[in-house]
């Protein structure tokens, strides 16, 4: 797992951590179930304060990415996989929904969407 | 449990007082001790350790009050004081076999690991041995006893920057097990930037803050801009400024600065000495 710091950016170290995990755990590269680092350890291998990954990790879990098992570890939960999901498809709707109104004021035909939509989807192949 | 809690502590000395101290060093975490020459950093460490008897205030170690039995307690506390006090002309090896008899828990592995990490000669006089060797033996001897808590009196000034990375390296390693506490005083800021939870500054006897080291760097920053831009800005958020011909440098609260505005990252350097010239 790769979580990177960067001292200069200017972001708090502890929304680096949150963001980086979080976006793994969406990418599907931390999977379900996986056993995180340790807190302390992931804290002394960053060389960071063991209070900053405390507190992305508090993060995580109060918005149900991960979960603790007390003595033994934070896994990555199931469910908000899921919730995530919606969120994007809520997303994926906003976005449909300009597109609409630019097409609209384009005189843009269904067809024509349709097509464009088509196409960009056969261009990730 | 915390490492470490000091209630109201106070001790007036010949022209120097430190006045009603408080500090919590919660267990399995590192604290540092930032103040000029004269502070009260080594006064506060010699007080924790009986070496100074306080005049008033609580000082608990390990759960443990100082006043009741501190020989006990200092089983479980490693010391490094500025000068480390081994007799010349013992060697290392030598060194290992008096603090066997010394501590109860002193443990020859551990120490012959780490006089092999830090790699010190076995046969060696002491009196032979550069600043930083000194040094790194007084550190393997504080970490060879089962020690708990740390205290560290400068221990990283005069050392040069790759054996005070070594150091900082050992103390980070040091509290990957979470009962293992650190408080370490120096005035080479960075050194402690590198490795605290938290930071106290001490000034003039008195404790100026103490907070986690992340959240100063969150919420302080340093900008650039026009004289101009810098009016724009509530001067209660405008914490410190230097001001030129050609433009301002000021520290800032971050929270208030418009998003115009480029902040940059401060060093607790810059912070200590503005809060230092601040409380004059």
């Amino acid at each position: 797992m790769d979580i990177l710091i960067y001292n200069k950016s200017g972001a708090p170290i502890y929304e680096q951590i949150y963001s980086q995990i979080k976006s793994q755990i969406i990418s599907g590269a931390l999977k379900e179930n996986d056993m995180l680092p340790s807190i302390r350890g992931l804290a002394k291998d960053l060389r960071i304060s063991f209070i900053t990954t405390k507190r992305a990790y508090e993060e995580l879990e109060k918005e149900g990415f991960i979960y603790t098992i007390k003595a033994k570890g934070c896994y990555v939960a199931a469910k908000n996989v899921e919730l995530l999901r919606e969120e994007n498809l809520k997303k994926i709707e906003e976005h449909i929904e300009q597109i609409v109104q630019l097409a609209a004021s384009c005189n843009l035909s269904r067809e024509n969407i349709i097509e464009m939509v088509n196409f960009s989807l056969e261009e990730q192949g | 449990m915390n490492a470490l809690e000091i209630r109201n502590l106070s001790k007036s000395l010949k022209g120097f007082k430190l006045d009603n101290l408080n500090l919590t060093l919660p267990s399995g975490c590192v604290m540092g001790l930032i103040g000029k020459n004269g502070a009260g950093k080594s006064t506060t460490i010699k007080l924790i350790l009986d070496m100074l008897h306080k005049d008033s205030g609580t000082i608990t170690i390990l759960g443990k009050n100082n006043d009741d039995n501190i020989q006990l307690t200092k089983e479980d506390v490693g010391v490094v004081l500025d000068e480390v006090g081994i007799p010349e002309c013992l060697t290392a090896k030598q060194v290992g076999k008096v603090m066997k008899y010394t501590f109860r828990n002193w443990s020859d592995e551990e120490y012959a690991c780490l006089l092999h990490k830090f790699s010190l000669p076995d046969n060696k006089q002491f009196k032979d041995f550069s600043r930083g060797m000194k040094m790194k033996l007084g550190i393997a001897v504080a970490m060879s006893h089962g020690s708990k808590l740390l205290l560290l009196d400068e221990a990283t000034s005069g050392l040069d920057p790759v054996v005070r990375d070594e150091v900082v390296e050992m103390l980070n390693d040091f509290t990957r097990d979470e009962t293992h506490s650190i408080l370490i005083s120096s005035h080479i800021v960075s050194d402690l930037e590198k490795l605290c939870d938290y930071i106290a500054f001490m000034h003039n006897g008195k404790l100026l803050l103490c907070e986690e080291k992340d959240k100063l760097l969150a919420e302080y920053g340093v900008i650039h801009c026009t004289a101009q831009q810098l009016g724009e800005i509530a001067p209660s958020a405008v914490k410190h400024k230097k001001e030129s011909s050609y433009g301002v440098e000021a520290i800032v609260l971050r929270k208030a600065i418009p998003t115009n505005i480029n902040i940059s990252p401060i060093s607790i350097e810059e912070l200590f000495v503005f809060m230092v010239k601040e409380a004059k």
